[in-house]
Parts: C-alpha cells; structure tokens; sequence
C-alpha cells in the first residue's frame, strides 16, 4: 500500500496553503502544466490540483490549494506528518517551453501557484521572463519573492491598490506590450474570467496565448469525459489533451458555466465541513 | 438421467417496483435445492458443445454433475481450474449467446440455467469455503499486467497461479476496473469484485493502484529498469464517445462513464457521499447497450423517469435481453428508431448569471427507419425527413461507447496500434513489442467482462511459453 506523507504544511495566506506530499513515483515524472488528482480520505471525492513544484531528489511534489470547498476543507485539516489516502500523477501534458526567448507569465490568485513552475522552467532555460501576478489585496499576496527569483520584469497587482500597482493583471499585461516588448507567447493560469480577458488583450496584438485550464473532473486519464470543453469548435478532454490550450480557441463562457455545475452541491457540502470541523475545534 | 420434463427454473429476483428504488442486487440467487433441480437438467453431452461457447473453457458438465450430487465445492474447484472470477462472470457473461446458445436442451425448449448455477457454485464457495488459497511456489520471473480489470485479473490470477511474480499497475484508487466503476452495485455487488481481488492478493499478486500506466512509468521503464519480463496490457476501452450534436456540452450531459463512475466507484447515490452527482427528473439516455441499461437504470434508481433513446429497433438492441427485460420491468421507457439531433439548453439573454443558463430542457430528436444492411449486415437507420420532435429532460447521458485511450500508445515506441486506436496483437495476444502483449477493450473495443477474461487467458498462457522459451 503506498502511502503519501504530508512533509511540510505551510500557509501562504489565510485560504491558501501550501503542502509537500511524498509521492516518489510522481516527482520522478512531474512537469511544469501536469496536474495530480487526490483524494483525502477513503470516503473523498477525486480533485484534481496542478503541480506546484517537485523534488526528485526527495520524492516531493509540491500542491499549492485554496480552502474553496468540503474537500480543501479535510485537506486543509491535515498537519504535517499524516497521510493522503490517494495521490496520482502527474496526469496531463507538460507546459510547451521549447524555443521561447521572451515570454510574459500570468497569474492571478492562487493561479500563481501553478504559473510559477512554468516561469521558473522558462527562466532556467535561458528565456526572458516577465511575470504578473495579480491579486484582490495585500493581504492574500503569495509567492512573490519566489517569482522575483525567476523574473526580469515583474508586475504585482492588487484590485483595490494596497500592495503593488492598483489594477488587473490585463491592464499591466497591456502597458508592457504597448512599452514594446515583444513577446513570443503569454501564458495565463488564474481564473476563467481574468484568462479570458487576457486572451481579449492578447488577440488585439496577435501574440500566442497559452491557458491551464482546470474543470471537474472524476479519473483524469481520458475516461469519464467530465473535463470536457470546447476548443476550436471541437470538443477536448483536458486531462488528455490538456490541461494547457490556446487560449484564443477555448469557448470561456461554456467552460465557466460547466465550472459551476454542482455549485449548489458544493456550497451545501462546504458549510457542512465547515461545521464538522468548528466542533471538533471546540 | 437427466429429467427431460423439468422446466428451467426462473431466478429469484427482488419485485420490480421496490428494487427500482433501492441498488441492492437484482437477481438473488438459486436456493441449494433449486441449483440441484436444475443440475439434473443436463444430459452431460460428451461432446459438451456448451464448452465451446465458453471464453474461458469451463468444463461445464463436469462442474453441473458435481452440483447435481450436492458436491458444491467440487464444482467449484472444476470452474475455478479456468476461470478466475466465477462470481462475477455468473452474474455478468451474455450466457444466452455464450455457453447456454450451444445447450442441447435449448433445442427443444430452454436451456440448462449455466449462468445461473455458475453463480451459485461461486456465492456457496464464497460463503462457505474456509481454506485459504494457498500461495504457490515462485519462478523468480517477474510479469507486470497494466489494469485491474476482468483482463487484467485473469491474466494475473493464471500467471500467480503458475508461481510467476505479478504486479499489477490500476490508475484508479480502487482494483476492479470496469466491475467497479461501470457495472452497478445491482447489477454486480462490489463485496464480490473485492472477494475476487482479495482472492488474487492471496495468491500472492500485487496491486498498485494510483499508477497511471503511460504518465507514472512507462512500459520501457517497467521491462528495462523494474525487470519485468513481460507485461500485459489490459488497460480497457478509453475515452467516451458524443455525437458532436448541438448542446452536448450542456452542464445536464453526461457521459455514461461519468455517471456510472460518479455513482458505482464514488458513491455519489448515497446521502451525504463527498463525490456530487444530479439529481434529475427526466433523464434521456442515448444509445441501446449494457452501458446503457445500466446508466439509465441507475438513474431510475435516483428518482428519475428514464427514456431510452436508441436508433435502430428492439431486435437490434446491442444489450442483453435480460438486461433490457429488467429495465422494462423496471419502467424505464424506449424511444426506438429514434435518434437526437440536438440537446435543448436553458439561456437567459437578459441575465448572464441566471443559474439555470446552461442546463439541459429537452432533446430533439428526429425519427428513423431502417434501410439497407451495411457491411455488417445490420440494417442501418436512415432518418425520416421532417420527423423532428422534442422531449422535455432535464438530463442527458450519452451511452455511444468508447475511443482508446491514447495514454499507452503514445509513451511506448513501437506499439503498432490499427486504424480505430486499438492495439494490434496476434493470435497468441502478442504485440508489435517483444515481450508486451495486450487483450480485452484496449485491443478489441468496447466489447464484454468474458471476452476481456478470455484474451487476459491466452495472454498469461502465451507469456508463460515466451519466458519459459527464454
């Protein structure tokens, strides 16, 4: 029986953490864009979570969550040293680096988490890499420094101002295209909304755009059909042929909507951990 | 003597109206009494054509003689010396067009029930059998088998049993494949499959679930680095086919592999269960399968009125009769030679963030008939001109079958695949690679658990001769 030990447990703001899993097998194979699905415990639904960062050396895959629902309430209530009932990967296709010489990395939210592996394999293979990463306030920035480390330019944007620049990410995104940089691709991971307004953007300057996409899913290896979105007026399987696509084919509006099929579901079952875990609190 | 006059005796099964609302299991089973009667139906033919019929090659008479003397076990070792999961393939196997089509009573009346006395034989085993499989020997040779399904298990199970050390590679939590995501708990209790899968473990077989064949480790990595000597692959049919229609993408679609897998591996039929699934008022279920019987009465189950919407006519109906028998008893409604043309959508214009923009309202559908056969002899359905008409749903499952899964094909160079995606073997199960030999769905298509059991056999005999060759 494998077992998959929580190594490190960090919290990088009040809803978002950050946890090392020991998964050998899958930190062998991990690439920047993959993604692992999880489930906490033997009753747990199946997640999926993009890859936030491996060590081979030491077994490590690294998942970067934000507390959203029933599930990343249990995971969030797992401390260092206990275990992951299921933890599979690395599934999808790895983030096309091949070639770039200049590319600008979105990220909004806890998008960053998975936008940062991406910029950092950029900037180890010699690539010029601008970042913006973009957040609603100061108080929920995460991963900066680590994106300082792997950026010749970077731009940190906050909604209401208090941290960084004040704005959305398309705004920073579009002065640094209008200051003249000349970018082979933009990559784009943060939510629907904000990839779709960046593929809005990025169409007007014709520069390649590439999205992670993130739907529900149930086995992630092409089975179910539950990922499914329409890209170029086909459909497309993201586990498969995915996550990463051009964003100027992805259907965002369908993709939002089918993000939101069980959110009553959801909501429900979230307010119900919430609940289970106050009490055990007290 | 076989008593000529005693007609079949019908399986025990729960009314029609209470096990439409609850998963407990369909079919109870023979009582001892009934197996004995209806064992004495069998005329013990020496030429046993009912064996023929068979995938696996049970020596049939021989284990119904046993039943019919009371011996119980006895018989149930004859099964288990071929077949690896008699619980489930009692259950399971299409017996009318496999072992029971050959029954020399059916000639002249019905044949002897080998389906159903196979499954007692396995349930009395499984229920009263105390001594433990005993693990054999080991040849030191070491065989991966990729997939925990009904291929994957027998071909492990008959390689185990040959003192080979097997590990098999499932990418899902849970060993079973197919027995544990597709068919339903109704249908095939999961206690069973995991008897089964114990059964194996017992005889020394590994299991790592959470390995994705293709994406964890590849073939190569197995055979050159983890010293396999050969693998199998029996890795199932892959990605569900849709019918590219307008609003097949609505939040209301399934395919049935999604609500099979959400319902019989997640539990989501259950109150309070982590995985969420729909709970629909009128589901339309496309497509005349087992996959389709089985999804729509799984929603059946849930609450819904479930309509059957299938192209051809009753007669060509790709699922077992007595699948579409329940699920007629059950009261799930068939629109035949009928076929969607688009699934109707929910859209406020005026508020884009009304939460019921993209569910599911209805299905359009446009009347067939048949015409000429095709290349297979089936008559295909040819649509009447000006037929269209919509039904009111509030649910879509698409139940069309399956594309192979590319997973395997791409990461291993050399692995000649044929023209649908298949993987290419011979007569002996072999692949384009030495040593890599593959059988079940991955090979043939979205086909039967028996078929699947009957290639995982041929390929463990075929790797036993290529290592012992060596």
């Amino acid at each position: 029986m494998l077992m998959y030990r929580i190594a490190r447990k960090k919290p990088l703001n009040a809803t978002v953490t950050l946890m090392d899993i020991e998964a050998p097998m899958v930190a062998q194979k991990a690439e920047p864009g993959q993604f692992i699905i999880l489930r906490v415990d033997e009753e747990g639904e199946r997640i999926p979570l993009t890859v936030a960062g491996y060590d081979r050396e030491k077994g490590l895959v690294t998942i970067i969550f934000q507390v959203v629902g029933a599930t990343t309430v249990k995971l969030n209530a797992k401390n260092e040293g206990e275990y992951l009932q299921d933890f599979v990967g690395p599934l999808g296709n790895a983030t096309e680096t091949e070639g770039l010489k200049k590319v600008a990395v979105v990220g909004g939210g806890v998008g960053c988490a998975i936008a940062l592996p991406a910029a950092q394999k950029l900037h180890a293979e010699g690539c010029e890499v601008h970042s913006i990463i973009g957040f609603r306030s100061k108080d929920i920035v995460i991963l900066e420094d680590e994106f300082r480390a792997c950026s010749d330019q970077i731009k940190v944007m906050t909604d209401d101002g208090s941290y960084g620049e004040k704005g959305l990410v398309t705004k920073a995104l579009e002065e640094l295209i209008q200051a003249g940089n000349q970018y082979d691709e933009v990559i784009a991971i943060g939510p629907l909304l904000m990839m779709k307004f960046v593929c809005e953007i990025t169409k007007k300057y014709n520069i390649k755009t590439v999205v992670s996409m993130n739907p529900i899913m149930i086995d992630g290896t092409g089975m179910c059909g539950g990922c499914r979105l329409t890209v170029g007026g086909k459909t497309k399987f993201a586990c498969v042929d995915g996550p990463d696509f051009d964003g100027f084919q992805v259907d965002f509006d369908e993709a939002i909507s089918r993000g939101a099929i069980y959110k009553d579901f959801e909501r429900k079952a979230y307010e119900e951990a919430c609940n289970l875990f106050k009490k055990e609190v007290k | 003597m076989a008593d000529m006059k005693m007609p079949r005796h019908a399986m025990p099964a729960q009314d029609p109206e209470v096990r439409s609302h609850n998963f407990n299991e369909v079919a109870l089973g023979y009582t001892k009494e009934m197996a004995m009667e209806e064992a004495t139906r069998c005329l013990g033919c020496p030429k046993m054509p009912c064996k023929k019929g068979c995938p696996v090659q049970i020596d049939i008479p021989a284990f119904i003689s046993k039943v019919a003397e009371g011996d119980f076990e006895g018989a149930y070792e004859v099964i288990h010396r071929t077949s690896n999961l008699p619980a489930v393939c009692g259950r399971v196997c299409p017996q009318e067009s496999q072992c029971e089509q050959y029954c020399v009573r059916g000639a002249k009346g019905e044949p002897v029930a080998i389906g159903r006395l196979e499954r007692f034989v396995a349930d009395w085993h499984n229920s009263h059998a105390t001594a433990a499989p005993v693990k054999p020997a080991s040849n030191g040779h070491k065989v991966a088998v990729i997939g925990s399904g009904p291929a994957g298990l027998t071909c492990a199970g008959d390689l185990a049993k040959l003192g080979y050390e097997v590990t098999i590679f499932e990418a899902l939590h849970k060993a079973g494949g197919v027995l544990v995501y597709g068919i339903p708990e109704f249908r095939l209790p999961k206690a069973i499959v995991q008897q089964e899968v114990d059964g194996l473990k017992a005889l020394g077989v590994e299991i790592c679930t959470n390995t994705v064949v293709g994406k964890t480790i590849t073939i190569d990595e197995l055979m050159n680095e983890k010293g396999f000597e050969a693998v199998f692959i029996g890795s199932g049919a892959g990605l569900p086919k849709f019918m590219n229609i307008p609003g097949e993408n609505l939040n209301d679609v399934y395919s049935a592999n999604e609500f099979l897998t959400r319902i019989n591996l997640m539990k989501a039929y259950r109150d309070g269960a982590d995985t969420p699934i729909k709970h629909s008022m009128k589901v339309a279920v496309v497509g005349g399968g087992n996959v389709a019987m089985d999804a729509a009465r799984c929603a059946k189950r849930m609450g819904a009125e479930v309509t059957i919407v299938y192209r051809r006519s009753e007669k060509e109906l790709p699922a077992r009769a007595e699948e579409v028998e329940h699920a007629k008893e059950e009261g799930i409604i068939f629109h035949l030679l009928t076929n969607p043309v688009a699934i109707l959508g929910y859209n406020n214009p005026d508020d884009p963030r009304d939460p019921k923009n993209g569910s599911v309202t209805g299905i359009r559908c446009i009347k067939m008939e048949l015409g000429e056969p095709d290349e297979n002899g089936r008559r295909r359905p040819v649509e009447i001109k000006g037929s269209e008409f919509d039904m009111e749903m509030d649910c879509v499952i698409m139940s069309l079958g399956t594309n192979p899964n590319p997973l395997i094909k791409n990461t291993t160079k050399g692995l000649d695949v044929n023209k649908y995606g298949g993987i290419i073997v011979d007569e002996d199960a072999l692949t384009s690679r030495q040593g890599v030999y593959a059988g079940g769905d991955a090979v043939t298509g979205a086909a039967t658990v028996i078929l699947a059991m009957g290639a995982g056999k041929q390929a463990a005999a075929s790797i036993d001769a290529y290592i012992k060759s060596k």
